[in-house]
């Protein structure tokens, strides 16, 4: 990653990208980071599960692909660890704000009629997120140790936000009328 | 409580949590539509009984019908998909028969405070150790969306044009008066607080009451808007219902955590008569 990027990156993670207590120690931040990887992991397969029962299989099938990705991830953090099972969910205040980790796309920003642009748009700002997220932790933490795991951290979803970037790139954003249905659930006249 | 009522915690007991959330879904995948709070529900569900280590086969999840009730499906656990409004009483049944399960009965706002409102009164009264979760969205999205109890008296709808001009049910005023033993609230935007509070009211002796703010996307879109509102209650929990009283009567319906954790004693279970046979009612009836 270029100096460049690396100092907007830094700039661009502000106090709302994070809250609570800074984790101190290694092991501590990794727990966090894993839990927010299962927990994206869990959201894309709940996602998927959803678009595929509603026979939008295409939209499905890229949510698949982020349950796998976020899945490696959290395999990668299992390994670097040395972990076998995950740890227990850390107790206290997690170290993002908001309810749910960073990466995780809102349920309710989701539509059964969305198209795969609006699936990676909705990646894309997960992704993001999460690189704000671990560059403000690097920026506050002072143990050194921890701030570089959590640079490496943003730089290995750095890498993310790259691949959906791309992957955008190559699909075409949906027409003004994506969200017509001929025989809609809701009948508003 | 019945001590061998809820299986103790990990933190009780020490046993290591060797069961992950997943194992408590089911192969049946919901068919709820894409950005329904109930998936995160379902997800908090799981997470609070892998949180205390329960086998799955020593857990009923039991529910009447809407929405929300197709839950059970969707558990590893034993399940019972009941009659409208009737989860709470077949739930309190297969608690009194079988005390040393855990017992969560789940469904919807319709389900269980209009068709079901009297069970849900005398739930609280009876004070039985389970516990009941109700998915409120404020309508009833199965039926395709006409008011619920705890509609809006404004909400304006092609089925009820300008509102019903009804007051709102309010939950957790009438699960206080009613002798509930435990009164939380939880968001669905929110599973792993959600999966906590869930976690402290399966523990919590006596009929404890969780109302998860779960929008339904579909008929009150209007209710994306729920993630800015909602907020943790601003006091602590309470064993006083004087205070809780208070608390949740001037409440303004966003108040996330647990807002009464009381002490009455819970209905004594496993005190059930000798078991007549079919073969003696029989004779008593030839009598």
């Amino acid at each position: 990653m270029s100096a460049e990027r690396e100092k907007a990156q830094a700039g661009a993670a502000v106090a709302e990208d994070r809250t609570g207590a800074v984790p101190q120690s290694i092991p501590a931040l990794m727990a966090w980071a894993l839990w927010l990887e299962l927990d994206a992991a869990e959201r894309y397969r709940e996602l998927a599960d959803a678009m595929e029962m509603h026979n939008n299989r295409e939209v499905g099938a890229l949510f698949r692909k982020m349950e796998t990705i976020e899945g490696k991830h959290a395999e990668s953090i299992m390994h670097s660890m040395e972990w076998t099972s995950p740890p227990p969910r850390p107790r206290g205040e997690a170290p993002w704000p908001g309810f749910e980790a960073p990466e995780n796309v809102a349920h309710e920003d989701v539509h059964y009629l969305m198209q795969p642009w609006h699936a990676l748009t909705l990646a894309l700002k997960g992704e993001e997120r999460a690189v704000r997220f671990f560059t403000a932790l690097a920026n506050e933490s002072t143990v050194p140790a921890v701030q570089a795991a959590a640079r490496e951290m943003a730089a290995e979803e750095q890498e993310h936000v790259d691949l959906v970037r791309a992957w955008l790139a190559r699909v075409p954003p949906p027409d003004e009328r994506w969200r017509d249905d001929p025989d809609p659930p809701r009948y508003l006249d | 409580m019945n001590d061998t009522a809820t299986p103790a915690s990990v933190a009780e007991t020490g046993r290591p949590a060797v069961r992950t959330p997943a194992n408590y879904k089911s192969a049946t995948k919901p068919i709820w539509c894409p950005g329904c709070g109930d998936y995160s529900v379902l997800s908090s569900i799981t997470k609070a009984f892998s949180m205390l280590a329960l086998a799955p086969e020593e857990v009923v999840v039991v529910s009447g019908i809407g929405c929300s009730s197709r839950i059970p499906a969707y558990t590893s656990c034993y399940g019972f998909h009941g009659v409208h409004g009737r989860a709470l009483a077949a739930g309190t049944g297969v608690k009194l028969a079988r005390p040393e399960l855990t017992v969560l009965v789940a469904g919807g706002d319709g389900d269980g405070y209009s068709i079901g409102g009297n069970h849900f009164l005398h739930a609280c009264r009876r004070n039985v150790d389970l516990t009941y979760v109700v998915m409120d969205n404020h309508v009833y999205g199965m039926t395709k969306g006409q008011p619920s109890p705890t509609t809006e008296p404004d909400w304006d709808s092609k089925l009820a044009p300008g509102g019903t001009g009804v007051r709102a049910f309010h939950p957790l005023v009438i699960a206080l008066a009613s002798g509930a033993n435990f009164v939380a609230r939880a968001f669905s935007g929110d599973p792993n607080g959600t999966a906590d509070i869930l976690a402290q009211a399966i523990r919590h002796p006596g009929f404890s009451f969780v109302e998860i703010l779960s929008p339904c996307v579909t008929f009150r879109p209007e209710q994306r808007t729920w993630k800015e509102n909602v907020h943790p209650a601003p006091v602590a929990e309470t064993d006083d219902p004087a205070r809780a009283a208070r608390r949740v009567m001037t409440d303004d319906g966003f108040n996330m955590g647990v807002l009464y954790a009381g002490r009455r004693k819970p209905y004594p279970l496993g005190r059930r008569a000798d078991p007549v046979g079919v073969a003696e009612l029989e004779a008593e009836f030839a009598a």
